[in-house]
């Protein structure tokens, strides 16, 4: 069991990451096929030697900006082995990091000053003070600044509890130990101590201190492996490089010295542009040069680097910020409405000065003797006027007054209790054992903690496939090599059980996953490449073991005898093809920069890795040159269909090339994922011409990125067609169930996907998110003209299916089931053209009319394009659900973003409002959750509106009694207790447990959704009806103890009591009405309000230097009291319930009829009893 | 932990009342209104309302009242154009008579009010300027700031300082039945809770009404104050512009046909805001004075729950969901 709080999962420190790091390089992380590797390789013979090490090839903005000289203003610079000379001027940051917002001395006026920041807590500050101005003092000094000192020091006290904890980690942290270069050894040094420009060594499976340029590693080559989880979750391993000017130095023997100029500490993780000068050479260094604090070294023995940031000057530290904040919708609404109750505050105030005024004209003669005014001070030698400073004055005193003592009518603890309640909401979101996720140990996370209640009203959600949809586990399910089918279906052999191994040394090794074989394809493999399909087939697996970024590590078992091959990189498609090779004999057991080691069927092989063009989203294709055993050259290529076929030699062999393009098509249609594998052997000045200019590409100072492109693509050509491969992205759990699910509740499902328009339509059908009833309409063209006309095309055709059948089914009410559904499927290419320009329009009008979107082939950005389409036409919230670095800035767009935190890293989780294990929550969370809250927040607003300005007219009325002094019977105490103490509890009791429906009935009636979409619990006319509702209440509360007591002996103190006592009575049952679930929680809130606050009146009234003395006691006796009371409560609360009756007895809505099946239909028989629901809205608001 | 033991640990959650709370599942009742429930609450509420407010109007008339407003009555006639200078020279007497005839039998004892009209004792300033504190603890305290303009006459703190103090109420009267005086209790007409811990015991008048403009009563500054049952009376300031103060209670019954003569000295200046002053002899019983709205309210509140209990009825009868 996790041990943390709720609140400490809500509050605690992420390094998360921030929304311009975020923002940084979809580009390079695209995953539709293999994921980029980071390094560019060149050799000058077939030998493995020194090698030289680019920054990212495909990230050729980043690396065309670390070419750019950078101005020495903008640079830091740092004296390598120099730390004095490096900060003279004091400049940079150490290393002792402070997370804690506070110290002991600056907390007070700190915190004051934050939690002023918000404008409810000026609004009560400002009335706080006008309360001390003694021509205004309403409320005495204590009584005024009381609900303001308790919200204060709550807030305080929760703020410094959490500052505690975090000066505690500071501490740990930064006392935690590092090997420093001190005197020419390394010396043990506190992290806190360590300063710019030292040299640090680091050991395997130690933590980085800080952010680090490499200097030389164990690795010959200058290889690093890191893991960044810390970072930004990811647990694969990352490899950074040493240069090769600075590899072969020994800091304990020689001096070593230079000069690093970088950028300006800033918080993007994936970028770093410096140059180096060491020995009078220049160097440029990337973002693959440095290390980052938080990382932890793996795989190597030891790492030596040169500070180049520390402290809170690190890029983790700089990314130390938390999630984005949203507004609701709901609070958005709300916002409009607390400006009538301004407006309404206003007039009541203005109401009660033009009173005053009048009075005090017609009575201006009689001021001086009036006995209830005495204007003069006759006691003075002059005659003075005591305390009355004129007309206009006494007006405009009147007039903020009564704004001090009608100051709840603006519900500012409606902020406060909102709060607490979303906290209390996502506490049991939290908890959901259905928002579980056993497998990855995973509970539903709330990241943004203002949005609970929008998750009622989604209308659109924008899905991710990969990972979302489906579980990126990737699996290799079937190949097609030279145009023969393998399909692993067919059966599998008997000696498969634990896959394959091998055995070096007595010890068994083996890889980690298990992977089915095809028979056929396994003893093509076993038997070598003398034959034909043998040679073929080793080619094949040649290339899957070899043309990746895969990194093998060895993991040891508790058996001593077995060890593990656990293939580590960031694409899981190649960690499938690895896995797929290594169970046909063809292991990867080690790689280094310059060979790799492959097992095949026994036989261990030693490759040179001549050259690696790494993947790019423009080539879709990466390319491995490998120097074979046999001498020759060969290069292999990996890649997508679309891109590799173009690159294919069509001359030779074409009834292959066919077989395997009609293989391709089968297997995207069954949903796979396929990669096609090209081969072309190189001659000796081929390899030559290749290499030379690979050289010059990669020494470029200019457009290196293009220029190597530009050879990579010279090289990939001409290739021959060893075969394809399919690998099986498998599909959540639950994830058809899910969206049919929430296409019911009435929500529009849109799936954006970099995956291929068959691969993107069979996912769409095993989903069901596609059914076979559906007319498709496809969207792909490459041309803006063309995108314009097939979208009039497909405007027209889908308004001629919908309305056709619209006109057949008029008179039915099932009208909203019979239209025939049409999909969009949209590609990339044709957004391109769509986007951003007028054809917009055209797609919105079209989607709309569709009931699925599907698009495929989309960019990251695209996705946001997409969303920001439907945010920017409809007032409709839109969802979107994602689990990769692609889905940032969808998820950063939608209203509400819904991160998985599944195999891609937790980028997405990081941008998040929400984020949980498995798409199928997704159902619980909108359907349970989300109707939940938003019927309890809804519900919520309203009551508070009510409660508050129940009591304020009571107030109201009572001043027109009073000469319109803004004199009140009650007591002051407990006007300021009454939101406070005597209301506040109940309703967020009810806020955060009041169950409309049971989880059950809103799953099996998904169409309950809807009562989100039709505002059902929070809408203008339910707020009129509230205030309409709320001025009667107040006038019965009022006016019957008036008449009852009209021209009787009794005292203010007492009455005063009867209208505390009446009103918060009344406001706590009117709540119990309206409660829909009472548990004991429920109970103990509502009737212990009302006990609390006779206990306060009465140990209000047991003072005895309060005017109200004993008064209680004294009414109380009297048996009109209680028939007042009980009066009140009767009259004040028949027309609400009449009306509710009405209006669930002859306009029920779908949540009342589903409440009373709930309630009247046994369980077994419920089943089958289908409950009709309001048809859905399907057309947008505009 | 091991595979089994978290298992069982897990089901041992499911049971636990922490489980159904955090999944929301606690044991919960949930009312739906349907109509036999509603028909039933409307129909309790009528049959319970009506009697109720049969009962209180019944016992609301059998409360006898006589009332009689003596304002005007009393000012000599040559003074009716200008009352205040009436009230305010001291040199014309202020003694008055009012003849009261019983027209119902009144039953002992037979509560004397003073009622006022017109008279804002819940006037913001009029309300702020007392001391309790000082009404406790006597001269020595001195936070009395708000009894302004009323907090000290020539240097001299006043005890009990304070507008309402100052304004004291000070007719009197005397009421003769026949020939013989109609003994009247003026003791206890205060709450007993006041006396004993709200004005103090040994706290005596002092300063009071020295100064060039008197607002109302004078004080025996030989009584402590909380002997001073007028001033308690007086200083539980009144919740409405209109209102009736207890001035004391006769002990005997009166018979219809009975006539009492009241003697009263019209002291007690409101004629310069044009307030009404009113003399009220009534008997009374649990539910207070006569007012008759408390019952009616009831009969028409318990009456139109029977009369929508009936509709709803008959609506549920014709069309049954």
């Amino acid at each position: 069991m996790d041990s943390k709080t709720p609140v400490e999962n809500l509050y605690s420190i992420e390094p998360a990451l921030s929304s311009s790091s975020r923002r940084s390089n979809f580009s390079a992380h695209s995953k539709s096929v293999g994921r980029s590797s980071i390094r560019e390789v060149s050799f000058s013979d077939l030998g493995p030697k020194p090698v030289k090490y680019g920054s990212r090839g495909a990230e050729s903005e980043t690396y065309n900006m670390s070419q750019k000289e950078i101005n020495d203003e903008d640079a830091r610079l740092v004296q390598i082995n120099d730390p004095v000379k490096t900060n003279e001027r004091f400049e940079f940051a150490g290393n002792s990091i402070r997370t804690g917002k506070y110290s002991v001395l600056t907390f007070l006026p700190r915190n004051l000053f934050e939690q002023f920041h918000r404008v409810a807590y000026i609004y009560f500050l400002v009335i706080a003070v006008l309360n001390q101005l003694p021509q205004l003092a309403v409320f005495g000094r204590f009584a005024s600044i009381l609900p303001l000192a308790i919200v204060l020091l709550v807030t305080a006290v929760k703020d410094a509890y959490e500052d505690y904890r975090r000066h505690r980690a500071d501490k740990i942290e930064n006392n935690r130990l590092a090997s420093v270069l001190v005197n020419h050894e390394f010396q043990q040094k506190k992290w806190k101590d360590i300063q710019v420009g030292e040299i640090i060594k680091i050991h395997a499976n130690e933590t980085i201190p800080c952010d680090i340029v490499l200097l030389s590693t164990c690795d010959p080559t200058g290889v690093a492996y890191v893991q960044t989880i810390n970072l930004d979750g990811e647990s694969n391993l990352k490899t950074r490089y040493a240069k090769q000017e600075t590899l072969l130095k020994i800091p304990e023997k020689e001096n070593v010295s230079g000069l690093i100029k970088c950028e300006k500490p800033n918080r993007n993780i994936y970028g770093f542009q410096a140059n180096m000068e060491v020995d009078g050479k220049r160097v440029s260094l990337g973002p693959s040069n440095i290390i980052l604090r938080g990382c932890e070294l793996k795989n190597t023995t030891w790492a030596i680097g040169v500070a180049v940031y520390a402290g809170r000057e690190t890029k983790a530290m700089l990314n130390n910020s938390g999630a984005p904040s949203k507004r609701s919708r709901l609070e958005t609404h709300m916002n409009l409405e607390i400006i009538f109750l301004s407006l309404f505050l206003t007039a009541l105030c203005t109401v009660v000065s033009v009173c005053a005024a009048v009075w005090l004209r017609r009575h201006r003669d009689e001021l001086d003797y009036l006995p209830f005014y005495r204007r003069k001070d006759f006691y003075e030698e002059e005659e003075d006027n005591y305390n009355y400073y004129g007309w206009g004055l006494e007006i405009v005193f009147t007039f903020l007054m009564s704004v001090i003592v009608f100051q709840i009518m603006i519900p500012i603890s409606l902020y406060i209790s909102m709060e607490l309640v979303r906290v209390g909401q996502a506490y049991f979101m939290i908890r959901d054992t259905q928002m579980y996720d056993e497998p990855s140990d995973s509970r539903f996370q709330c990241r943004a903690l203002n949005i609970n209640e929008d998750l009622g009203q989604i209308k659109y959600v924008f899905s991710d496939k990969t990972g979302t949809l489906t579980e990126n586990k990737m699996e290799f399910q079937c190949a097609s090599v030279w145009g023969v089918d393998y399909n692993s279906g067919k059966g599998s052999s008997q000696d498969q059980k634990d896959g394959y191994f091998v055995e070096v040394d007595g010890k068994i090794l083996r890889p980690k996953m298990v992977v089915k074989t095809d028979p056929e394809l396994l003893q093509f493999a076993r038997s070598g490449k003398d034959t034909k399909e043998g040679s073929h087939v080793h080619d094949f697996f040649l290339a899957l073991a070899a043309c990746n970024t895969i990194v093998p590590l060895i993991v040891d078992t508790p058996d001593p005898t077995l060890k593990l091959i656990d293939y580590q990189g960031e694409s899981p498609d190649e960690q499938a093809l690895v896995y797929a090779a290594a169970a046909y004999g063809y292991m990867l057991i080690e790689r280094t920069s310059g060979h790799i080691v492959i097992d095949i069927q026994g036989e261990r092989q030693r490759f040179n890795v001549l050259g690696l063009h790494e993947f790019d989203s423009d080539r879709k294709r990466m390319s491995v040159i490998l120097g074979l055993p046999n001498k020759s050259v060969k290069v292999f290529v990996k890649g997508a269909d679309t891109t590799m076929f173009g690159v294919t030699d069509r001359s030779l062999n074409t009834s292959i090339i066919r077989a395997t393009e009609a293989h391709l098509h089968s297997y995207s249609s069954i949903g796979l994922r396929t990669l096609v594998i090209g081969m072309r052997e190189l001659s000796t000045s081929e390899f030559e011409e290749w290499h030379s200019a690979f050289e010059v590409a990669s020494n470029a100072l200019m457009g290196r990125a293009r220029l190597l492109r530009k050879v990579a693509t010279n090289i990939e050509s001409n290739l021959r067609i060893l075969g394809a491969s399919g690998i099986e992205d498998k599909l959540q759990e639950g994830v058809p169930e899910a969206i049919e699910s929430l296409r019911t509740a009435g929500i529009k499902v849109w799936v954006l996907t970099g995956d291929k328009q068959e691969t993107a339509i069979s996912i769409g059908y095993s989903s069901k998110l596609l059914t076979s009833k559906m007319t498709q309409i496809i969207v792909n063209r490459n041309s803006k003209e063309s995108c314009r006309k097939s979208l009039e095309d497909a405007i027209i055709m889908s308004k001629k299916l919908t309305t056709m059948s619209g006109n057949t089914n008029d008179t039915g009410r099932t009208l909203g089931a019979s239209l025939t559904p049409v999909a969009l499927i949209i590609d990339g290419t044709s957004l391109v053209y769509i986007l951003d320009c007028e054809l917009e329009e055209m797609l919105f009008e079209l989607a709309c009319n569709c009931s699925v979107v599907l698009c495929c082939r989309v960019a990251p950005l695209q996705k946001a394009g997409i969303v920001a389409l439907v945010k920017k036409r409809t007032s409709d919230m839109t969802l979107a659900i994602g689990d990769g670095a692609n889905d940032v800035s969808m998820i950063q767009m939608a209203d509400v973003g819904v991160g998985i935190s599944g195999q891609e890293g937790r980028q997405a989780v990081m941008a998040s409002d929400f984020a949980m294990g498995q798409f199928r929550f997704l159902v619980t969370l909108l359907l349970v959750h989300g109707h939940w809250n938003y019927q309890r927040m809804g519900y919520m607003i309203l009551y508070n509106f009510y409660k508050n300005a129940v009591f304020v007219l009571v107030l109201f009325w009572y001043v027109l009694f009073t000469c319109f002094t803004l004199s009140t019977a009650i007591n002051e105490w407990s006007s300021v207790l009454y939101s406070v103490i005597y209301t506040s509890v109940p309703t967020i009791v009810v806020g955060i447990l009041d169950k409309d429906l049971n989880r059950r009935t809103l799953l099996k009636y998904p169409q309950l959704y809807g009562a989100g979409h039709r505002e059902e619990c929070y809408n203008k006319r339910l707020f009129w009806i509230t205030m309409i509702d709320t001025v009667w209440q107040s006038a019965v509360i009022f006016f019957i103890p008036l008449l009852a007591y009209g021209g009787s002996t009794i005292d203010a103190s007492s009455i005063g009591d009867l209208w505390t006592l009446a009103v918060v009575i009344l406001v706590n049952l009117h709540l119990a009405m309206d409660v829909i679930c009472w548990n004991w929680i429920t109970h103990a809130a509502i009737w212990g309000s009302i006990v609390a606050t006779v206990i306060c009146v009465i140990i209000i009234d047991a003072i005895p230097s309060l005017v109200g003395y004993w008064a209680i006691f004294q009414i109380a006796r009297t048996g009109l009291f209680w028939l007042c009371l009980l009066s009140i409560i009767v009259a004040a609360l028949i027309p609400r319930f009449v009306v509710k009756v009405l209006y669930q007895f002859y306009t029920p809505c779908d949540v009342q009829i589903a409440r009373e099946a709930e309630k009247f239909q046994p369980r077994s028989e419920s089943a089958a009893v289908e409950v009709e629901m309001n048809p859905i809205l399907n057309q947008p608001r505009p | 932990m091991s595979e089994t033991n978290s298992d069982r640990q897990r089901r041992g959650d499911r049971e636990s009342a922490f489980y159904l709370f955090t999944q929301q599942r606690l044991p919960a009742c949930k009312p739906v209104l349907t109509p036999p429930w509603v028909i039933t609450i409307y129909f309790l509420v009528g049959f319970i309302f009506v009697p109720v407010g049969l009962f209180t109007l019944r016992a609301s008339h059998s409360v006898v009242e006589i009332e009689e407003r003596y304002d005007i009555e009393c000012v000599p006639s040559q003074f009716r154009n200008d009352k205040v200078s009436y009230i305010q020279d001291d040199s014309v007497p202020k003694n008055c008579s009012l003849l009261f005839k019983v027209d119902k039998y009144m039953k002992a004892p037979i509560y004397i009010y003073y009622q006022l009209e017109n008279y804002y004792q819940n006037h913001r300033r009029y309300v702020r300027s007392r001391s309790d504190q000082q009404l406790l603890h006597g001269r020595n305290f001195h936070g009395t700031s708000y009894c302004q303009p009323l907090e000290s006459s020539n240097n001299r703190p006043i005890v009990p300082c304070g507008l309402i103090a100052w304004s004291l109420f000070n007719d009197t009267f005397t009421f003769i039945r026949g020939k013989a005086l109609l003994k009247v209790n003026r003791t206890n007409i205060a709450w007993k809770s006041d006396r004993d811990h709200k004005f103090g015991k040994n706290v005596y008048p002092f300063n009071f009404q020295n100064g060039t403009w008197i607002g109302g009563g004078k004080l025996n500054p030989r009584i402590p104050l909380s002997n001073q049952e007028d001033l308690i009376v007086w200083m539980r300031i009144s919740a409405l512009p209109s209102f009736r103060k207890l001035y004391g209670r006769i002990e005997e019954d009166l018979d219809v046909g009975d006539y009492v003569v009241v003697q009263l000295m019209n002291d007690y200046n409101t004629y310069s805001f044009g307030g009404k002053k009113k003399l009220v002899l009534s008997t009374s019983n649990w539910l207070g004075g006569k007012n008759d709205f408390l019952g009616l309210a009831y009969v028409f509140v318990g009456s139109s729950s029977l009369t929508v209990a009936i509709v709803f009825m008959l609506l549920h009868l014709r069309s049954q969901r």
